[in-house]
């Protein structure tokens, strides 16, 4: 095979059984790989009402084919299994160069199963597996434990690994690879720690290879000068990051504030990319083939928020910043730093801290509960310590732990959780973006922005600019750009190359790599088949209709100032549209017919 | 006058393009292990370098090269490597101080930069410029002059 390498590695943890297997050609041509291949085999091998936290549950780290090769910004794998946060599939996305060092030690997937009895990590070089005892490790965070595992395997091997989060199964836990890159969303750093598993460490001295060179290389030619004369990609996101999406988000009055309260933040210039750039700034980083390099190298010197690491990106900025009221980026860059150490989903981590201020705003939390943390909003220490105390799993942060869905119901009041299938929300305003809004209901793995991401066309006008309070045409646009983004994610390509090329251009990719003819048409096919699969398990798993979603307030209180007052989320005339353009029925449930087409039946 | 290869870390973005093409341009596949060129990455600060044979004047790799297979073109200022002549003795990998010459034990063969014939793809690839093909006496200027800029800004600060 040329892209894949045609090999997977399957371990159980429980026994200590080591083996591998063909990747199955006809699969892996129609689910390509990543998030959609690791969803096609969880489907086939594990019962989609199982406890995500117990052995039953798989975990499967899954490189894409275009992973390891020089397509741009195309190195990127998946973590799939089932969330415990979500109770949904989970695929968690993350660069770095861990991936592509997976597949040059010649697997496409390693999959997990069972549970170690005792805290052990792997040590994978080429065909040569071992499974170690980590209980020296057990206890350490993200940077010491990837030093400890360098120093004692090799230097140049790549590591994924959980903190203590994960290890304390927190619900919004992360696996972190390269010390600074996220498999973030979904809780997946749970269930590693639930089966006992600090660290994967990998390293490969095998090739990945191309059916058609000469294709190939004018294919990652013609893609690279598309993306590098793009004004996003290849201009703005090195310059600023992510993060530059602060002011835009803010001028248009989609810029969720203090629990989504409002959708305009007045000093949320403090927190964004250019005041980043201008201050905390040391370089721009790629991840493994990138061309774009939206990672932020940071130094924080303030001495209170003092350390160095990677971030923040918009959606960190925003969760600790104005989502909290606070425009202290020294502050919020530290929170970031807390969650890459001790492996915690930022967004997440973010919309739980809003919510626990928003609970104490109005009273329904005390001092008494929050064992003498202030947690009022713009309170940029509490905010501070509230992270660092999830991160370690003490005092309250072992409720924030839990996610701000399962602490709000803890005091009765769910309905301040802004979460969908309790997963908190990212930092665009449904109510400002209507788009945005039914993506965000429809989510296969619940508030989720990068699985269907409209603020492309409905703010920043790319590829053409939509008009983002109007509803028309709006299920069309998100079940297009769902299906599109579950074929690039399972490629291994980052969604940021969208910000330069589509469709066609991944299929030119993907055929000459592959040696399969894709076209632009089958390769958005294969993204609608995944994402019917996803669909598929969700509802096996036990979500219906009454989860696609958003929270009440979104619906019925409007938003209070800036250039999108009034304005409320109008989910429930877009949502039946949606059914009908995913030929689905009335209860969200994909019709024989549909399966049909897309080969699922 | 040559060319050189003029490495910019400060422009290094860590994103091993350059180990991609280079194993490209020379094995046909992509294989970072049997790339001429490699970057090292320090993720606590986000800093990375870029290491390649640096075609020394006076080159350690080719005063040990029994079969003087390793040899220095005097038409281009390069040292090459012909590989009919090579024993694989490895004295190379032992002697260069930039750790810049080494063993491919999957290819049984020495892995050195060979600049691609006077056009190095890694050059070509980086997104960032932290790798230039440039002459070499301009190239010694330009980054006289970017570290004079830097000390210029940190003297007016004073």
């Amino acid at each position: 095979m040329h892209g894949w390498t045609g090999k997977i590695l399957r371990i159980d943890l429980s026994t200590g059984k080591i083996g591998t297997e063909a990747l199955k050609t006809d699969l892996a041509r129609d689910y390509i790989g990543a998030r959609g291949l690791g969803t096609k085999y969880m489907y086939d091998e594990v019962d989609p009402a199982v406890d995500p936290l117990s052995p039953a549950n798989k975990l499967i780290f899954a490189s894409g084919p275009m992973t390891g090769t020089f397509a741009p910004s195309a190195g990127r794998y998946d973590v799939v299994t089932k969330g415990p946060l979500t109770g949904t599939i989970a695929a968690s996305n993350s660069g770095g160069a861990w991936g592509p060092e997976l597949k040059y030690a010649g697997y496409d997937m390693l999959i997990l199963e069972g549970r170690s009895p005792k805290p052990v990590y792997l040590w994978i070089q080429d065909d040569k597996v071992e499974i170690r005892d980590a209980a020296h490790l057990w206890g350490k965070d993200v940077p010491e434990t990837t030093e400890a595992l360098n120093a004692e395997t090799a230097t140049d091997a790549k590591i994924a690994c959980i903190g203590p989060a994960g290890e304390n199964l927190s619900f919004i836990a992360s696996i972190m690879n390269d010390m600074q890159r996220a498999a973030g969303r979904t809780g997946v750093g749970a269930v590693m720690g639930s089966k006992n598993l600090k660290a994967v460490v990998v390293r490969g001295t095998g090739a990945v290879t191309v059916a058609d060179k000469a294709a190939f290389l004018a294919a990652v030619s013609k893609a690279s000068t598309m993306i590098k004369e793009h004004p996003v990609g290849g201009t703005g996101l090195r310059l600023y990051g992510t993060n530059v999406l602060v002011n835009i988000l803010n001028s248009v009055g989609g810029l969720p504030t203090g629990n989504f309260q409002d959708g305009h933040f007045e000093t949320a210039d403090k927190v964004g990319g250019e005041t980043l750039a201008a201050n905390q700034l040391q370089r721009p980083k790629g991840c493994f083939s990138c061309i774009i390099s939206c990672g932020r190298a940071t130094k924080v010197s303030h001495p209170k928020y003092k350390g160095e690491g990677e971030g923040p990106e918009y959606e960190t900025a925003w969760g600790f910043g104005p989502d909290c009221r606070i425009d202290n980026l020294d502050a919020v860059i530290k929170a970031n730093y807390y969650c890459n150490e001790y492996g915690l989903d930022t967004i997440s981590m973010g919309g739980t801290v809003a919510c626990a201020m928003e609970l104490f705003d109005r009273g329904i939390i005390t001092l008494e509960d929050t064992e003498g943390l202030e947690l009022t909003f713009g309170n940029a220490d509490a905010m501070v310590e509230a992270v660092r105390l999830a991160g370690i799993g003490q005092g309250f942060g072992k409720k924030l732990a839990l996610g701000s869905y399962r602490l709000a119901s803890l005091y009765g009041h769910p309905e301040l959780s802004m979460t969908v299938k309790k997963q908190e929300m990212p930092a665009y305003d449904p109510r400002a973006v209507q788009g945005i809004g039914l993506n965000y209901a429809t989510n296969n793995r619940g508030g989720c922005h990068v699985r269907g991401y409209t603020i492309s066309p409905e703010v920043l006008g790319v590829p053409v600019k939509v008009d983002k309070d109007s509803i028309d045409g709006k299920a069309e646009l998100v079940a297009l750009f769902q299906n599109l983004t579950a074929a690039l994610d399972s490629s291994g390509s980052c969604l940021f190359a969208t910000f330069g090329i589509g469709a066609p251009e991944f299929a030119e990719l993907m055929t000459a790599l592959t040696g399969f003819a894709y076209t632009g048409d089958s390769f958005i096919e294969a993204g609608e088949r995944i994402w019917n699969l996803e669909r598929l398990w969700n509802l096996k798993a036990g979500l219906t209709a009454a989860d696609d979603t958003l929270p009440p307030r979104l619906l019925s209180e409007p938003i209070v100032t800036g250039p999108s007052k009034g304005a409320v989320s109008r989910l429930p005339e877009m949502l039946p549209l949606y059914y009908g353009v995913r030929g689905w029925d009335a209860n969200g449930v994909p019709t024989p017919e549909k399966l049909s087409a897309l080969a699922l039946a | 006058m040559s060319m050189m290869l003029m490495i910019h870390p400060d422009k290094c973005t860590g994103c091993r393009n350059c180990e991609l093409a280079c194993s490209m341009e020379h094995e046909g596949d992509f294989r970072p292990k049997a790339s001429r060129i490699h970057v090292y990455t320090w993720e606590r600060e986000g800093f990375s370098v870029p290491m390649m044979c640096q075609q020394c004047k006076d080159a350690a790799c080719t005063t040990v090269c029994m079969p003087k297979a390793m040899h220095r073109n005097p038409a281009n200022g390069q040292v090459e490597l012909d590989q009919s002549k090579c024993i694989g003795c490895k004295m190379c990998v032992q002697a260069c101080p930039f750790g810049c010459a080494s063993w491919d034990f999957l290819g049984s063969q020495i892995l050195k930069c060979d600049t691609c014939g006077g056009d190095p793809a890694c050059a070509t690839i980086c997104p960032t410029h932290a790798l230039e093909w440039v002459e070499d006496t301009v190239s010694a200027q330009a980054r006289k002059r970017s570290f004079a800029t830097k000390l210029k800004n940190a003297f007016a600060e004073v």
